[in-house]
């Protein structure tokens, strides 16, 4: 799956408007969507204080949200600009690929309920594909 | 709650009476590291995981495997009451294991292929059909409790 130019602008067009919320929408898909609509993500984080508001989870969100702003900052080789990210998913983490597709699925859901004008089907669409090359990234030394 | 046909019922009796659990079991949980490398996570005090011959040959993969298959041997035997016999087991995977539901699946379809490497042309697609639908529906059971 490639990424076509009409995509990489919805992205960065999309992400430009996120500006300084980006972390705060990270801990919005993360918490109040991710873990309550799929609570066996919670899984993961047995070392993590779940409850509402947690501050670890909310630093979580904002680590999630930088990774994928620097993700659109160099959407023209994302293998290289997330190896050490996928090198820790892969050998350390070790999240089933499943899951990747829950926190891709929130936060189209947050950043639709944010930003309802911009969310048009085909930026939708954009932002959907991108969240897969980056999830195929993360899960790509795997196996 | 899921309904099996009495055919369906008879067909994974029939086919579990003979399945040697022990040597299964190992085979299971063996193919379950090789294919999916990353469900390693849940054994790191499992010793050598390095490679296929290493995983197939461990003494605690093939003791665990022997464990969560004897333990599928319930569900064979429960068949109409899966939710309430696997519901201690199912707050243990949440609670204390840690394990994501979906490595139920994994394993449930690791179950199917080596019943297919083991019985060949008797796992016909009614007998496929029948294992596939109790893999789920343990999968399932497992994931019940979970919050």
């Amino acid at each position: 799956m490639v990424l076509s130019p009409a995509d990489k602008t919805n992205v960065k067009s999309t992400w430009g408007k996120i500006g300084g919320h980006a972390g705060e929408y990270g801990g919005e898909a993360l918490e109040s969507r991710t873990f309550a609509s799929f609570p066996t993500t919670k899984t993961y984080f047995p070392h993590f204080d779940l409850s509402h508001g947690s501050a670890q989870v909310k630093a979580h969100g904002k680590k999630v949200a930088d990774a994928l702003t620097n993700a659109v900052a160099h959407m023209d080789d994302l293998p290289g600009a997330l190896s050490a990210l996928s090198d820790l998913h892969a050998y350390k983490l070790r999240v089933d690929p499943v899951n990747f597709k829950l926190l891709s699925h929130c936060l189209l859901v947050t950043l639709a309920c944010h930003h309802p004008a911009e969310f048009t089907p085909a930026v939708h669409a954009s932002l959907d594909k991108f969240f897969s090359a980056v999830s195929t990234v993360l899960t790509s030394k795997y196996r | 709650m899921v309904l099996f046909t009495a055919e369906e019922k008879a067909a994974v009796v029939s086919l579990w009476a003979r399945v040697n659990v022990e040597l299964v079991g190992g085979e299971v949980l063996g193919r379950l590291l090789v294919v999916y490398p990353w469900t390693q996570r849940f054994f790191d005090s499992f010793g050598n995981l390095s490679s296929e011959s290493a995983i197939m040959g461990n003494p605690k993969v093939k003791a665990h495997g022997k464990k969560v298959l004897t333990s599928f041997g319930n569900a064979v035997k429960h068949m109409d009451d899966l939710k309430d016999t696997f519901a201690e087991l199912s707050e243990l995977h949440c609670d204390k294991l840690h394990v994501d539901p979906e490595n139920f699946k994994l394993l449930g379809n690791m179950i199917l292929i080596v019943l297919a490497t083991h019985f060949s042309k008797e796992f016909t697609p009614q007998m496929q059909a029948a294992w596939q639908k109790l893999t789920t529906a343990v999968a399932n059971a497992l994931a019940h409790k979970y919050h």
